[in-house]
């Protein structure tokens, strides 16, 4: 194999000078931005010397309220390359008509539409799902931390290497052109013999195993260590979405680890699961994908309507309505979601039994969902509603989500999808769920719970403002794509040859642009809640007149969460401790047991960062190396017995007392 | 919403325990290492559909009948059942407290999981040596890399092993140690269970096809 041994391939693998992408002036300039910004962040940091205190207090920390705030601005942080994504192709295709090539190359087209999909849903929806579940669920169920902390820690760093070996592909190489399931025999490696494709593999890879960990400790957390009283069926609404979104994590993920797993094979050995020859079936792959595919757009949804039954319900000033049957509905959509994968994909040609099998199972999804909708109605119904931002949020979920779901119910029906496979309307009725639905909930569980992690409100002005950008940049952008699909246009198109169909292309860019003020505002609304930090203050804790019991510690909740672990009597508990007159304790407090900070879990992740960048690239040195350290690091880690300590009953004391003056301060309760 | 007087309520109602109410540390670990098993077995169940689905697409390459030693593979599967009561046996020292009849039990298990793998690894070279090498058909490719990776789990385990024999000897059977012993208890035992999937359905039905 090895004529003679080549130092510089040995060393660098497939990786030498060419790999950058210096012939591609969009991508040039973008590093350049990228650099600059970088280098500035970099020089600020050290310039307060902030950079142990980000170590010691945030990188290595093992406080669930922290690691969830960084999932969020990981979830950020790539929404907004995400969108840059998005917006370039909105651009792309709304000026690519007339003989017009546009602006971007096929070979830059195919990547952008690739790394969008990929990265909103695991590096966007993802980090935030797993964000907001993680600082909340812990404060609902009136607990410390979560069952395994150093774990979390782990899960988040793991997160971040997917995202930083998918940002690098922009720099170094090349993402794949596949589109963002990386179908065989496309991504197989006759086909995609670069490195687009491995990057997509190893980045899903790494963050797969943070998120499969994290589906695990969320799950024992929820089981384990809720407060006592606190019977399954006295758990907030968030909390069982939760519970039911980690169990699909944990029975969804492995299966894209293995079916990734099995391509990588195809594409370093050379076995043939999925090829055309030597009895190889690519049809496999699409199958496999999708067991874990399907349930994963619930493992986004699942939260979102936890999300919205708390602010209904809070916004309302009601409890909820039919709490039960909402839980047995978030029950059903779980399961059933692994009863639906092959409506991906009913052109297979599997048959007319199999297909109508899979086309029932799909419209029957729509009755646990519908009475979600009701549940919500029926919980406004007759309550005195507050419009704030998370029940704005909230209402436009409602209207958009259900024009959504009934688009999915059409596609449900074989015969209607052989015809719209693959369309424009297809890509209009994902994002029409996934943005009304899942971004939508982001956007209401941000605004709800900002206060509960920093001790202020989000500014309202500059909430409503993006609210509005980004409903009304929906509609714009994605009704045009309906119409399109309808009319016969398939998706991941880059130049069109029918002018009439430009019209519709230009109202969707300018709805993306919409968004693009949306996010602005969005930013905007942060800078300007921190700057005006003073006058949204909140001290009470419970800037909403929240029934859950998150509500009932300070804002932010200190370290160890509750000075004493509260006792549970019914549903809405927080809401039921005010109303039967609970007095907040102000005495004999004893030492809290809380594990202590390690700095394992980002070096392990760093590892496994450059593991999978040494397989993308063969530098099979490195790649070594780093499989060694991982195990060396892991095991050493085993053998550190002491992981905790005591917060001193002074120290919380302390903090109680800090609490206990501000709640006495003047306008504490304005 | 709800008059006060709607609900009669308890004398004194209490909402926080006075006491300190931490978790035993380790309280989820056996909960959680079963979902993670459970993970673990959904990847065995995708190279098992896997195999289902292409382990009769031989390529007009070599089948079952032509590559498998089924005398071999019965010892081999002797050698891991027999790894799992050695292991039974360092979990009853561990009950009784006694330190070196654990680590004892323990390297015994070792012993026969190497031969496992020792054997297994033979059994791919002598096939590979016949020109049955993964990238020959989809039967193949499935075949070692279902059995390839219950392989690599018990190499992993062999490696968990060794390092706990070791910190049992330093930290003597604490609680971390006992519970870390009952956790790759799980994790061997699920192995055997595996091997008896892959013994019955890639070697004995694959005798029958």
């Amino acid at each position: 194999m090895f004529d003679h041994i080549d130092l510089v391939k040995a060393v660098f693998g497939r990786l030498t000078l060419e790999s950058l992408p210096l012939h591609e002036p969009i991508v040039v300039v973008t590093f350049i931005v990228v650099a600059l910004g970088g280098a500035a962040l970099l020089g600020v940091l050290t310039y307060f010397r902030l950079w142990g205190y980000l170590w010691k207090e945030w990188f290595t920390t093992v406080d669930h309220k922290r690691i969830g705030i960084m999932y969020m601005v990981l979830g950020i942080i790539m929404l907004l390359r995400g969108f840059s994504d998005a917006i370039m192709m909105r651009l792309q295709q709304a000026i690519a008509f007339n003989g017009s090539e546009g602006y971007l190359t096929a070979h830059h087209y195919d990547q952008v539409f690739t790394a969008h999909g990929v990265i909103m849903i695991f590096f966007v929806a993802m980090p935030m799902v797993t964000g907001l579940m993680n600082y909340v669920v812990p404060l609902q169920i009136g607990a410390r931390d979560v069952s395994f902390p150093f774990l979390n820690n782990f899960s988040f760093w793991m997160t971040v290497g997917g995202a930083v070996l998918v940002m690098m592909s922009l720099f170094v190489g090349e993402f794949a052109r596949t589109g963002w399931l990386a179908y065989p025999p496309l991504s197989n490696i006759g086909y995609s013999p670069d490195v687009g494709v491995d990057y997509y593999i190893w980045a899903l890879q790494v963050a797969g195993v943070g998120t499969t960990l994290s589906g695990i400790n969320l799950i024992c957390t929820i089981v384990k260590m809720r407060a006592p009283g606190m019977t399954m069926m006295k758990m907030p609404v968030f909390t069982w979405t939760a519970l039911c979104t980690n169990v699909l994590i944990v029975a969804s993920f492995p299966v894209l680890t293995a079916v990734l797993a099995l391509l990588s094979l195809d594409r370093y050995v050379g076995t043939n699961f999925f090829t055309n020859d030597f009895g190889g079936n690519p049809m496999m792959y699409v199958n496999l994908i999708w067991i874990w595919g399907h349930p994963e757009v619930y493992i986004l949804i699942l939260p979102a309507f936890g999300i919205f039954s708390e602010v209904t319900s809070t916004f309302s000033g009601k409890k909820l309505f039919g709490y039960t049957s909402m839980v047995y509905a978030t029950v059903v959509i779980t399961i059933l979601s692994y009863l639906v994968w092959l409506h991906h994909f009913f052109t297979m040609g599997s048959g007319a039994s199999v297909n109508s099998f899979f086309g029932i199972t799909t419209m029957i999804i729509s009755i646990p969902t519908g009475a979600k909708i009701f549940n919500w109605l029926f919980t406004m119904y007759r309550g005195r509603i507050r419009f704030d931002l998370p029940m704005m949020w909230t209402l436009a979920f409602m209207l958009t989500f259900v024009i959504g779901g009934m688009t999915g119910v059409l596609l449900a029906v074989p015969p209607a999808d052989f015809v719209l496979h693959n369309s424009l309307f297809l890509v209009a009725h994902f994002h029409n769920v996934i943005i009304g639905g899942v971004l939508f909930g982001m956007f209401a569980g941000i605004a709800y719970w900002f206060p509960k992690a920093f001790g202020f409100k989000l500014d309202p002005f500059w909430g409503k403002l993006s609210f509005w950008f980004w409903v009304v940049g929906f509609y714009f952008a994605f009704m045009p794509l309906y119409a399109l699909g309808l009319m016969g246009v398939t998706r991941r198109l880059r130049v069109f040859d029918d002018p009439s169909l430009q019209i519709w292309f230009i109202i969707a860019a300018f709805g993306a642009f919409l968004i693009l003020l949306g996010i602005g505002s969005f930013l905007v609304q942060i800078y300007v809640s921190i700057r005006n930090r003073e006058a949204l203050r909140d001290v009470t804790g419970d800037p909403w007149q929240g029934r859950t019991l998150e509500w009932a510690t300070s804002s932010p909740p200190p370290d160890y969460n509750f000075a004493f672990t509260p006792v549970v009597h019914e549903l809405d508990a927080w809401h039921d401790m005010k109303r039967r007159g609970y007095e907040r304790p102000l005495g004999g407090f004893k030492p809290i047991h809380m594990p202590s900070n390690t700095g394992t879990g980002i070096i392990l992740a760093g590892l496994a960062t450059a593991m999978g960048f040494g397989l993308i690239w063969y530098m099979w040195w490195l790649a070594a190396a780093s499989f060694v350290a991982i195990l060396a690091v892991a095991i050493g880690h085993t053998f550190n017995y002491h992981r905790d300590f005591d917060i001193p009953a002074d120290h919380v004391a302390g903090v109680e007392a800090a609490r206990s003056r501000a709640l006495a301060a003047p306008g504490a309760h304005a | 919403m709800t008059a006060p007087v709607a609900t009669p309520l308890a004398a004194e109602p209490v909402f926080y325990l006075a006491d300190e109410h931490a978790h035993a540390e380790g309280h989820s670990t056996m909960l959680g290492f079963w979902i993670y098993l459970m993970s673990d077995c959904l990847i065995f169940a995708i190279l098992f559909a896997t195999f289902g689905v292409l382990g009769g697409n031989y390529a007009a390459g070599p089948a079952p009948k032509d590559l498998f030693d089924l005398s071999l593979v019965a010892v081999n599967t002797g050698m891991l059942l027999m790894s799992s009561i050695t292991y039974g046996f360092g979990m009853l020292q561990m009950q009784q407290g006694k330190v070196f009849g654990t680590q004892f039990w323990l390297l015994v298990t070792a012993v026969f999981g190497m031969c496992f793998i020792g054997i297994e690894l033979y059994e791919f070279s002598h096939m590979i040596h016949e020109g049955a090498t993964p990238q020959r058909s989809a039967f193949l490719s499935s075949f070692f890399t279902l059995v390839g990776t219950h392989g690599l789990h018990v190499t992993f385990g062999l490696v968990w092993l060794f390092t706990l024999v070791v910190q049992i000897g330093i930290k003597g059977l604490t609680s971390a140690n006992r519970r870390r012993v009952m956790c790759l208890s799980m994790f061997w035992h699920f192995l055997d269970v595996v091997w008896i999937g892959v013994f019955t359905f890639v070697y004995l039905l694959g005798m029958l096809r």
